[in-house]
This record gives C-alpha cells, sequence and structure tokens, in this order.
C-alpha cells in the first residue's frame, strides 16, 4: 500500500503540538524516539485521529506502529475497511 | 552491548527526581496495623484515608476467627491450582455464596481481582471479536486485553455518544463485542452511566461485563453493586468483582447467568496455572459476604463519611471528582503542589493516595483518599482539618 499524502498531510497536521520544536516531521519520523510521545500523548492523538478519519483504532495494532508512515498506512486500511 | 537493565534508565531519572521532591513518596511501609483504619507507618501514627477498606472489615472478629479457624484446620495454603489440587470445599462454597448473592446461575472465584479480569477478558472473546472499553478502566482489564487475542477498542471515558459511534461502526465486522466497563472508577470514584450503556448493549446486541471491584458492597440497596442501583443487572452479561476491598481480603470473582462460564475454567490460562486462595482467606471472604449482605448500617455509614469529606472538600475549594463516592480524588495540576499536599496530609497524621501520571486519567496528580464504615466521626473531623490546614499552607505558599 503507498501512503496517501491527504491523510499524510492530515496526520502530520494533528501530530504538530506534539512536535518537539525545531523538529521536522516526514514519513520516516519515528513517533515514540523522536516525538518522545508518552502513552496519554499517544492515547490523545488516537483520539483526534480517530474522530477526524470516523474509524476506531484497535489497540492492537499499536506495536506494530513505529513511524509516521506505518501510522497513516494503518488509518488507511481501517479506512478502507469502513467503507 | 547495552545492559538488559539500559532500558529503565529514564525510569531511575525519574525516580531520582520524584526521590528528590518527595523522599517518603517510594518508602511508605506500615510498620504496625492498629485497626482497620489507624497504622504505624514510617514511625508515625496515621488515620489511614487511602485504603479501599470500605466497609472496614479487616478487622472484624468473626472475618478474623473464620481465617484463623480455617488456617488450623485446613492449613495456610493449598499449593496448587483449582484444577488439581486446589479446590477445596470451601471454594465451592463461596462459589454458590456469591451466584446466590448476585442471584446469578454460575460464579467462579479467582485468587486476586487482577486475575479475575485476566482470565475473563483474555478468554471469553478471542481472534476476530472485540472489546470496547471504557478509556478509564483499571490496568487489570487492559492487560486482560492484550493476552487475549481480540481486537481492543477504546472509548472516551463515560462517554456514551462516543461508544455508539464505535458499536455503529462495527455493524459492518458482524461479530461479538463484549463492552466493558466498572461501577465506580477507581481513580475519581465515578459511576459509569450504566442505564444508558445497557441499553446500547441491548440495542446493538453486544454482551456487557462489569467490573464491580470498588462498587460491591457501596453501591445497591443489597450491596451488589451500580448493576443493581440501576436496575439493569438482567443485563449485565458477567459482573467481576475483588475480595481486596469491602470484603477486606485478597482474590476475585466472576457471576454470570450464561451457564458456559464454567467452561472458563478449562480455557483461561490466568485460571489453570495460578494456585489457589488459601484457606483462611475464603473463610473470611465467606464470612464478609455474609456481613455485607446482614448489616446495611456499614453502608450508610461509609455514605454519611464519604459525603461528609466530599462537601468538605468542596467547600475548601479542592478540585475533586465530579460526584460524591467513597473515592474522593483531589486533583493537582502542579506536582510540587500535589507533593506539598500529600507531605501536609502525612505530617497531620493522615495517609491517603497520592497518585501520579501515567497511572491517571488526564495526565494531572491525584490525592486519592477513599473513606470507610470504619473511620469515627472524630477520624473524620480529624481528616477534615487536615485538609483544611494544608490548604492554607499551599495557599501561603
Amino acid at each position: 500500500m503507498q501512503v496517501d499524502e491527504h491523510v499524510l498531510q492530515q496526520v502530520c497536521e494533528i501530530l504538530k503540538p506534539f512536535v518537539p520544536d525545531g523538529q521536522v516531521i516526514g514519513v520516516e519520523t519515528d513517533l515514540v524516539a523522536d516525538l518522545g510521545l508518552d502513552s496519554l500523548k499517544v492515547m490523545k492523538i488516537l483520539e483526534t485521529v480517530e474522530d477526524r478519519f470516523d474509524i476506531s483504532i484497535p489497540l492492537n495494532i499499536l506495536p506494530d506502529v513505529r513511524t509516521v508512515e506505518d501510522f497513516v498506512l494503518q488509518i488507511q486500511r481501517l479506512h478502507g475497511e469502513r467503507q | 552491548m547495552i545492559s538488559i537493565f539500559d532500558k529503565f534508565q529514564q525510569l531511575a531519572a525519574t525516580r531520582q527526581v520524584l526521590e528528590e521532591n518527595c523522599d517518603d513518596f517510594f518508602n511508605i511501609v506500615m510498620d504496625d496495623i492498629i485497626s482497620a483504619t489507624e497504622a504505624v507507618v514510617n514511625g508515625r501514627p496515621m488515620i489511614l484515608a487511602g485504603s479501599n477498606n470500605y466497609l472496614g472489615l479487616t478487622f472484624d472478629s468473626d472475618c478474623i476467627n473464620a481465617a484463623c479457624k480455617a488456617a488450623q484446620k485446613e492449613g495456610t495454603g493449598t499449593t496448587g491450582s483449582r484444577m488439581a489440587n486446589g479446590t477445596f470445599s470451601g471454594h465451592l462454597a463461596l462459589e454458590r455464596e456469591l451466584a446466590e448473592f448476585f442471584g446469578r446461575r454460575s460464579a467462579i472465584v479467582f485468587s486476586t481481582g487482577y486475575i479475575a479480569n485476566l482470565a475473563m477478558l483474555s478468554t471469553v472473546v478471542g481472534a476476530g471479536e472485540i472489546i470496547l472499553l471504557d478509556a478509564d478502566c483499571h490496568a487489570s482489564i487492559y492487560d486482560g486485553c492484550r493476552l487475549g487475542g481480540a481486537d481492543v477498542i477504546r472509548f472516551r471515558h463515560n462517554d456514551v455518544s462516543d461508544l455508539e459511534k464505535r458499536l455503529r461502526r462495527l455493524e459492518r465486522r458482524n461479530t461479538n463485542v463484549l463492552i466493558v466497563i466498572e461501577g465506580l472508577y477507581s481513580m475519581l470514584g465515578d459511576r459509569a452511566p450504566l442505564a444508558e450503556i445497557a441499553a446500547l448493549k441491548n440495542k446493538y446486541g453486544a454482551y456487557l461485563l462489569v467490573d464491580e471491584a470498588h462498587s460491591l458492597g457501596v453501591l445497591g440497596e443489597n450491596g451488589r453493586g451500580l448493576a443493581e442501583e440501576t436496575d439493569v443487572e438482567e443485563s449485565v452479561d458477567f459482573i467481576v468483582g475483588t475480595f481486596s476491598k469491602s470484603l477486606g481480603a485478597i482474590g476475585g470473582f466472576c457471576v454470570s447467568n450464561h451457564t458456559e462460564l464454567n467452561l472458563v475454567r478449562y480455557a483461561s490460562r490466568p485460571y489453570v496455572f495460578t494456585a489457589s486462595s488459601s484457606p483462611s482467606t475464603i473463610a473470611s471472604t465467606r464470612t464478609a459476604l455474609k456481613i455485607l449482605q446482614s448489616r446495611s448500617e456499614l453502608r450508610q455509614r461509609l455514605w454519611n463519611n464519604a459525603n461528609m469529606l466530599y462537601q468538605r472538600l468542596k467547600d475548601l475549594d479542592y478540585d475533586v471528582g465530579p460526584e460524591a463516592s467513597p473515592i474522593i480524588a483531589v486533583r493537582q495540576e502542579n506536582m510540587e503542589e500535589a507533593f506539598t499536599i500529600w507531605n501536609g496530609l502525612l505530617d497531620r497524621g493522615i495517609y491517603v493516595n497520592l497518585v501520579l501520571p501515567p497511572a491517571t486519567p488526564d495526565g494531572r496528580a491525584l490525592l486519592r483518599c477513599s473513606v470507610s464504615a470504619g473511620h469515627t466521626l472524630e477520624q473524620m473531623e480529624h481528616i477534615c482539618d487536615a485538609y483544611t490546614k494544608v490548604k492554607e499552607l499551599t495557599a501561603a505558599v
């Protein structure tokens, strides 16, 4: 599956408040190592993404999500299943 | 090569900062337990106001006598799993008594409340099925979900419309959905909107599990919890609970009208691969369950104490939870202030739980007080006075 630029753009917008100053965000950004997201922030982000894309994200997929690209692809998959 | 402990470095750094701010935080030791509501903590006499001992039964003489007799008659432990040599007649009697108390067909007793959730949530739903849980559910619920194979989806805490949105989205999956909530939430002491959730469960054909860990003996005319209080017991498929709060011991249970509950015994690793509860624990729990049913005045006293402290803290302008309950939590945005209040209460002989993120629901620190039917009016006044003085202290700072 290819990264949908439109989904990527929206995810980056949602992540923006959590990005440390001076950090540039891209598909290879590591959500924990680069952004230092803790569990509370991750949950907040999940809720926002779920509302934006009208999907429910199972917590089981989180171990497979390391980078922004992984996250975007999972969103695309869940969004596709919904339709 | 890095050490296996390197991953704990961040934890160690956080711990060091906390220790520098509040050296008592990691070193609370109950030196001497005087009663259900008093102990000597780190050499200082203390009123226990963070113990979950809602009915104050830990020092009930009948419970203690039952435990002693059982230990003398049956020994200190079962040394085996319920599936092997660890089912004594007392375990089965307690299961019958729990089923009868809740008016259910089946009951299983587990060794802890944590194991009860681990066993149920990892077993009754599996791969291809779904657990929909309230975001503020206890860690044991999350861990049980992780141990099983079901898809796990959270809904916003106590948000019925968010739950319905997710149930609607899941309709196309055409699979079993288990909704999981708690009667009273352990951090802020707020009730679940159970009547509305039960209506949704029925509307969408889901299953419903309610963890009544903090509401057993606390809510409902007969102490059966929130499902009884809201008159929706028929709609609740599984009630899970613990013996380590109102019943003053340790252990867990699940009751259900689904007779298939008994099959969980054979399919659940947390049930099979754990030693069963000791005879003394089972005996004191059976006695405590009888007291819970026969002495409703304990519940009345508990609520008098809860309402008194909640109102006093509210009047003092503390940021308390949304409703009065035996769990009365003060939210603190500022960690330093939280430590000041906690230390201030300790200095005045009051022990409450200090809970720090990420164990708290919204990233703030919590000073979590839990009152007991065992607290005397004098002790309650002492607790209220300590909060008043500490408030003056923080205002001065």
